[in-house]
């Protein structure tokens, strides 16, 4: 029996695939934090007067701020003055185009499965790649434009639609929303837009990858997605970063604004680096996701999180307009010595708004793993409903699952559901899987899979397969 | 095809199964009755290679070392288990599962993998058997199945998967009149010359539809007598008080026709 369980540990353990890194020539910027970083990110990037502002207000916000220490992870004290807040990959001149990626990026995106060459696409996915701090390449921009669709790094956007930036940053999440949130509008360096017009439907999914290659950095990207009246977008991101010893800070803001009847479906599929087995290095990753839902608007969160060695992260959304709906499904697995809080909060202002919250955590190895969900009404929303189901499996016995529900309700017409379930993977699953001829691992890859049937069933078609492979990956191990 | 000798099995420290020897040939259906705890079930999984038994003796079937090998090893050697409880595997669709388990012991036995159109036919006939529907293979595996169903799951499972030896543990306890019926007819139309089969059961009911080739009695980990499908009769009627608690020299003479001890 203890051999079985030793086993079911090693499945847990595995090889992070990513792990390589690009020689790329980089202009980093010295470690440290003051106004004249805020200064130099400004400059490199050529901002309006009014960007800057707003940054060196968030510093002053952030310098103000304590870093919260409410969740429940055990996590060194960060050094915020030794990360450099600046990387970015140096163009390379080009003889046939300046649009042309370099191709060592282009090759770091292939090793990864993420081709940039728009003929190469085989889905019909619109890209943004990010490298460190600044957005690289975005494929697909004249066809979305044909739609009137808007995609294209933030820095882009700052200049070609200042205006729709101008109105919208800041307006989910606000500067002092948390200490996370302040650091990243302080000096946050790219990250992607996008502006779905009244009435489209975006014809293809768009999807921003992150990379982080440089040492030392942190990363800092901020997203925008506008969705006005009756629009409709479904959107990806996807995370890597290569192994390294050192621990490194990812803090990332996203705002999305549903305008009326826009609905916004928002995937991610985060594989930072865990670290090892003995919690060496591996990516800190605090994110803020909001969403405005305006009246009979749908926002959408579907989250895979197998990498970082911590994740901190509660996309929400705020239900806004009577009749609005929001959603949040996660699937979160903690491996090796891996720690993730995370889970949703959902806001009722609206009345008869709707909320579904499916939430499923995976502890194996040394991790932990914890739900952390807020579900409010607030006195005007009538007859508001949530409904919560929090799933936790176990593999192996020096694992752990919580689940931390909080529930405020304010309008007594509001009804809130909450279920919530811990199992582990039972030696009888797995010896019924092997009697019909399947191998240790393929069994527990598919027991796992389906624990997270719910959740993957929400995913865009191309990266649910694309998810239940990472899964699989994530639980490979030494057996056999 | 299989042969056991002197089998011996212990779980933590209990020695259940006590030297036991079992011949089973080609396209043979065996019967093994016994009282509870006398090791039924012990012997079900000791063959089909469960975990945690302490094990000792020899199990070739078709001449391979049965007990060298792990679980889905022996699967790809051919032999399947019905299980007394079926597993229940929420968010594993059922026809998914079925298509892995049989690409598995295709591919172990160096076999390309069946064709999506290929299984479905075959999926089809298998449902035929156990008289379900389609939908039957759209649930997840065994999950909120009623009692009767999952032991039909199982024997849509052998139909599919094909197997050498069947052993199967108890499939018909908790089942209604109508589906221990189908699971008889069932487990009787994959009945072959290159298909031997263990029937673990308790009762008469299912023997009746089946008609066993042989009846063993098991009692304390060994078998103390062995005849044909009249056997089973006789321990319907007298129960197995004229096995337990008497050394083997003590049972007392019967006749039974054709009894093979």
């Amino acid at each position: 029996m203890t051999d079985q369980r030793l086993e079911l540990e090693q499945l847990a353990e595995a090889g992070y695939e990513y792990g390589f890194t690009t020689d790329l020539d980089t202009d980093i910027a010295p470690p440290g934090l003051d106004e004249g970083t805020i200064r130099l990110i400004s400059a490199k990037k050529n901002e309006p007067d009014w960007l800057l502002e707003w940054r060196l207000k968030a510093l002053a916000a952030w310098q103000a701020m304590e870093e919260p220490d409410w969740a429940k992870l055990e996590i060194d004290p960060i050094d915020y003055q030794s990360i450099s807040y600046w990387a970015a990959p140096k163009p390379k001149p080009q003889l046939e185009s300046m649009d042309e990626v370099d191709p060592e990026i282009r090759e770091m995106f292939d090793k990864l499965g993420i081709p940039l060459h728009e003929q190469k696409m085989l889905s019909n996915v619109a890209v943004d790649a990010i490298v460190d701090s600044v957005s690289v390449t975005t494929t697909f921009k004249e066809t979305l434009a044909e739609a009137g669709v808007i995609f294209c790094s933030f820095s882009e956007a700052v200049n070609d639609h200042p205006d729709l930036v101008r109105e919208h940053l800041g307006s989910v999440v606000p500067v002092r929303d948390n200490y996370f949130a302040a650091l990243n509008s302080a000096v946050f360096s790219d990250g992607s837009f996008c502006y779905i017009p009244a009435g489209v439907r975006c014809p293809m999914e768009l999807s921003t990858y992150f990379r982080i290659n440089s040492q030392n950095t942190g990363q800092f990207e901020r997203t925008l997605i506008v969705a006005e009246e009756g629009s409709h977008v479904s959107y990806l991101e996807g995370c890597t970063a290569p192994m390294r010893d050192e621990n490194q800070l990812h803090a990332a803001v996203v705002e999305l604004v549903a305008k009326d009847r826009a609905e916004i479906k928002y995937s991610t599929v985060q594989n930072w680096y865990p670290g090892d087995e003995n919690g060496v290095g591996g990516i800190y990753n605090f994110v803020t996701k909001r969403g405005r839902a305006h009246t009979d608007a749908k926002i959408s969160w579907t989250q895979v999180e197998t990498g970082s060695a911590i994740t901190w992260k509660y996309p929400s959304v705020i239900l806004q307009g009577d009749r609005s709906v929001g959603e949040f499904y996660s699937v979160a697995l903690s491996s090796k010595r891996q720690q993730a809080d995370t889970g949703t909060k959902m806001v009722h202002i609206g009345a008869d708004t709707t909320s579904t919250i499916i939430s499923k955590g995976i502890s194996a190895g040394r991790g932990q793993n914890t739900y952390r969900g807020l579900v409010k009404t607030m006195r005007s929303a009538e007859n508001a409903r949530n409904y919560t189901q929090c799933d936790s499996l176990l593999l192996g016995k020096d694992c752990g699952a919580n689940t931390i529900p909080y529930i405020e309700v304010k309008n007594p017409t509001a009804q809130v559901e909450h279920e919530a379930s811990t199992s582990t993977v039972g030696e009888d699953q797995l010896y019924y899987c092997r009697q019909r001829g399947m191998s240790e691992e393929d069994a527990m890859s598919m027991i796992v899979n389906g624990f997270c049937r719910e959740v993957f069933d929400e995913l865009p078609m191309e990266f649910a397969v694309e998810a239940q492979r990472l899964l699989s990956v994530s639980l490979e191990g030494s057996v056999g | 095809m299989l042969h056991v000798e002197n089998l011996t099995a212990s779980i933590g420290g209990t020695q259940i199964l006590k030297g036991l020897d079992l011949a089973i040939g080609e396209g043979e259906v065996h019967a093994v009755m016994g009282p509870n705890g006398s090791g039924k079930s012990t012997l079900a999984h000791a063959l089909a290679g469960r975990e945690g038994y302490e094990l000792s003796g020899r199990v070739t079937l078709d001449g391979a070392d049965l007990l060298d090998l792990e679980p889905e090893e022996r699967a790809a050697a051919g032999l399947f288990m019905g299980f007394q409880y079926p597993v229940e595997i929420p968010g594993v669709n059922n026809m998914y599962f079925l298509r892995t388990a049989l690409n598995s012991v295709r591919k172990a036995r160096g076999d390309d993998e069946i064709s999506a159109r290929d299984f479905l036919g075959l999926a089809r006939e298998a449902l035929e058997l156990v008289e379900m529907k389609q939908d039957f293979l759209n649930r997840a595996v065994n999950a909120g199945f009623s009692g009767g169903e999952k032991k039909r799951n199982e024997i849509l499972q052998m139909a599919i998967m094909q197997p050498r030896l069947a052993v199967l543990d108890e499939t018909d306890s908790g089942l209604d009149i109508d589906a221990l019926r189908i699971i008889a007819s069932g487990i009787n139309s994959l009945r072959g010359p290159e298909r031997s089969m263990i029937v673990i059961t308790h009762y008469q009911r299912l023997l009746d539809y089946l008609k066993p080739d042989f009846v063993h009695v098991l009692v304390d980990g060994r078998i103390v007598e062995s005849g044909d499908h009249t056997l089973a009769t006789h321990l319907e009627d007298h129960g197995y008080a004229d096995f337990v608690n008497h050394d083997l020299d003590d049972v007392p003479d019967r006749s039974l026709s054709g009894a093979a001890s």
